[in-house]
């Protein structure tokens, strides 16, 4: 069990290793990527099933004794976000092979190192350790973003490096402040640690710089101008793993360091209120494809912290059960966006329209997640919406839940003012001609030769090539409203993780070694 | 007493050089702001208790400093130096690319800028 327990933290850094010493074989690199990540799937799994019950799964790195170790330790919560982030990580990497967007020799050593601090990052039961795994997953995704060289790559990378690096010096200072107060920065050893006011302010510190990772408002304004720089791959690579992580680790610091306390309850509903209306309303005057969905996360980022403030066994479930959905529909969504701009060229909605004409199945690969994004029945975003809004209600929360509910209709309208301007109507001159399959415009950013090493030649988009870049986020699509008509799948996964949020006990004794 | 003096003029120091144009002058202040941290961490351990700490063996010093920060800091001090020396990466390709180090001199192009 302990050997699978990190198998997650250092299977990926092996194969990014590995990657790195086979970088003169292109396809060797490519087979590593998705053995690694199918691999990191079914790890997951098993630790979904291991954690059934509650049971929570632990084991001291290096055997040193409890205290001195650090800790990894999977409770259900984790092994779901490890598994859905591995398959989202998937998606997105075997999109990134079909497009061409991984012709670059450090590309797959950087995903499998990303992934790496992402596993790590919710397996770890260390404040410390987890500052380490965010930068190992920070770095990874500063060369990621920065690979293509360009004027707004490099505005981007600049903007995206120092938000990130100020973040994690204040998470530094967080640190230091906890360790000087309560002496240590195991989470087995904090429970209830913020009921000291000097302890609260310390945690709040690394709130706050966790904050900046999961772009919560007012905290968000890197990731719309991050996010669009990056490759479309690289978009929705980062899209289902970087805010998720920062997510993930408020619920353990708010689980555990602040026990639940309710009297931040009212904050955490303000701060979530606000970052659905600010998100949803910062897209309205966009009008590119990557950049309304980047505005969008913004403000889906508002309804996974709306349980923080609920903070009942019905609205961390639904929290849950919408978190998991949406890693995947949010990478569809960039997926299908990336495809647009493979096939055309472009992203501008004024460029484009009547694409169901022309590519039915990218369509219907939009649609779908769009769908489950805004909440309309029968997808799985309307069950996750549902729960998440009927648990406001209940816990008496009118004002966010009546938010909640009015973001989605401005982000059923956002998805319709996409679906008008790419898919519907005439097809335009741009989406006519689909030059984009002539040759991806995004190589002539890439360096030909790299180190020495000639980088494999660009893709030749055939028809069936073209054809199968539809394909990953028509999956996601398709299982979106097969999750949404069995729902009850998400919801036994999600209840015993809810459980062990709000009673922390067995994950505590876990982290302990009992 | 001059811990705290430390940190928060290597804080203040840091943070005004944040705030200037240009990432080369970002870069420093990321760097004194790094060491206020790494400062902060050594001083959350006690700067009182300064033996030297060695696991193992007992009896070594009457007052062992807390190793524990010492590892915390020597983890950030490498950390930073990595994430320093690839911001510094970036600000020289930017010269060539952005022609000077200013991330927000205007006549940039963004997609996202673009009129609809």
């Amino acid at each position: 069990m302990s050997g699978l327990l990190t198998a997650p933290f250092w299977l990926p850094l092996l194969g990014a290793v590995v990657a790195l010493l086979a970088r003169r074989h292109y396809h060797v690199q490519q087979a590593i990527s998705l053995l690694t990540l199918s691999a990191s799937v079914a790890i997951g799994g098993v630790l979904v099933a291991e954690t059934a019950d509650g049971a929570v799964h632990a084991t001291q790195i290096g055997g040193w004794p409890v205290g001195i170790a650090i800790p990894f330790v999977a409770d259900r919560f984790a092994a779901l976000l490890i598994t859905t982030t591995a398959l989202a990580a998937l998606l997105a990497v075997v999109f990134a092979m079909l497009r061409g967007e991984d012709h670059h020799v450090q590309f797959h050593p950087l995903v499998g190192v990303l992934v790496t601090g992402v596993f790590a990052s919710f397996l770890t039961a260390d404040l410390f350790n987890l500052f380490v795994t965010f930068e190992v997953m920070l770095i990874a995704s500063y060369v990621l973003l920065t690979l293509r060289a360009g004027r707004a790559q490099e505005r981007a990378g600049a903007i995206y490096i120092m938000t990130n690096l100020l973040a994690s010096t204040a998470f530094l200072l967080g640190l230091a402040l906890l360790y000087g107060r309560v002496g240590t920065v195991n989470l087995g050893e904090l429970h209830a640690a913020a009921a000291d006011p000097g302890a609260a302010v310390a945690a709040g510190v690394i709130a706050i710089a966790i904050g900046v990772k999961a772009s919560l408002v007012p905290l968000h304004g890197w990731l719309p101008r991050a996010y669009v720089c990056a490759g479309p791959a690289v978009t929705a690579l980062f899209s289902g793993l970087l805010t998720k992580v920062g997510v993930y680790a408020l619920f353990r610091l708010y689980s555990v360091v602040y026990a639940g306390e309710p009297r931040w309850s009212l904050l955490l509903l303000v701060v979530a209120g606000i970052t659905m209306l600010v998100g949803v309303l910062g897209a309205v005057g966009k009008g590119d494809m990557r950049a309304i969905l980047a505005f969008h996360m913004v403000s889906q980022v508002g309804y996974l912290v709306l349980p923080l403030g609920l903070w009942s066994l019905a609205g961390v479930t639904a929290g849950i059960v919408y978190l998991l959905q949406y890693i995947a529909v949010k990478g569809a969504l960039f997926l299908a966006a990336g495809t647009v701009e493979t096939v055309t060229g472009t992203g501008r909605l004024a460029e484009l329209g009547g694409m169901l004409r022309t590519r039915p199945a990218v369509a219907i690969g939009f649609l779908l997640p769009a769908l489950a994004l805004a909440g309309v029945p029968p997808t799985s975003g309307f069950v996750g919406k549902f729960m998440l809004i009927r648990a406001s209600f209940e816990g008496a929360h009118y004002v966010v839940g009546g938010v909640a509910v009015v973001v989605s209709f401005f982000t059923l309208m956002s998805m319709m003012k996409i679906w008008n301007g790419v898919f519907w109507g005439e097809p335009s001159a741009a989406v006519s001609a689909e030059a984009g399959t002539e040759g991806d415009p995004d190589r002539a950013r890439l360096p030909r030769v790299v180190d020495g090493i000639p980088q494999p030649p660009p893709v030749v988009f055939t028809p069936p090539r073209v054809r199968a870049l539809a394909l990953p986020s028509l999956a996601v699509g398709v299982a979106t409203i097969l999750l949404g008509l069995g729902a009850q799948l998400l919801v036994t996964l999600a209840e015993p993780a809810a459980a062990g949020l709000l009673d922390p006990s067995a994950y505590l004794e876990a982290v302990r070694g009992r | 007493m001059t811990a705290a003096i430390i940190v928060g003029l290597l804080a203040a120091a840091g943070t005004f050089l944040i705030l200037q144009r240009g990432l080369v002058r970002a870069v420093l202040g990321f760097v004194l702001l790094g060491h206020a941290a790494t400062t902060l961490l050594m001083a959350a351990g006690g700067v009182s208790r300064r033996g030297v700490a060695i696991i193992g063996q007992e009896g070594v010093a009457a007052q062992p400093a807390d190793p524990l920060p010492q590892a915390f800091a020597l983890t950030a001090i490498v950390i930073s130096f990595g994430v320093t020396a690839f911001l510094l990466a970036l600000a020289a390709r930017g010269i060539v690319v952005l022609r000077g180090g200013d991330i927000e001199r205007p006549g940039g192009h963004e997609p996202e800028d673009d009129p609809a």
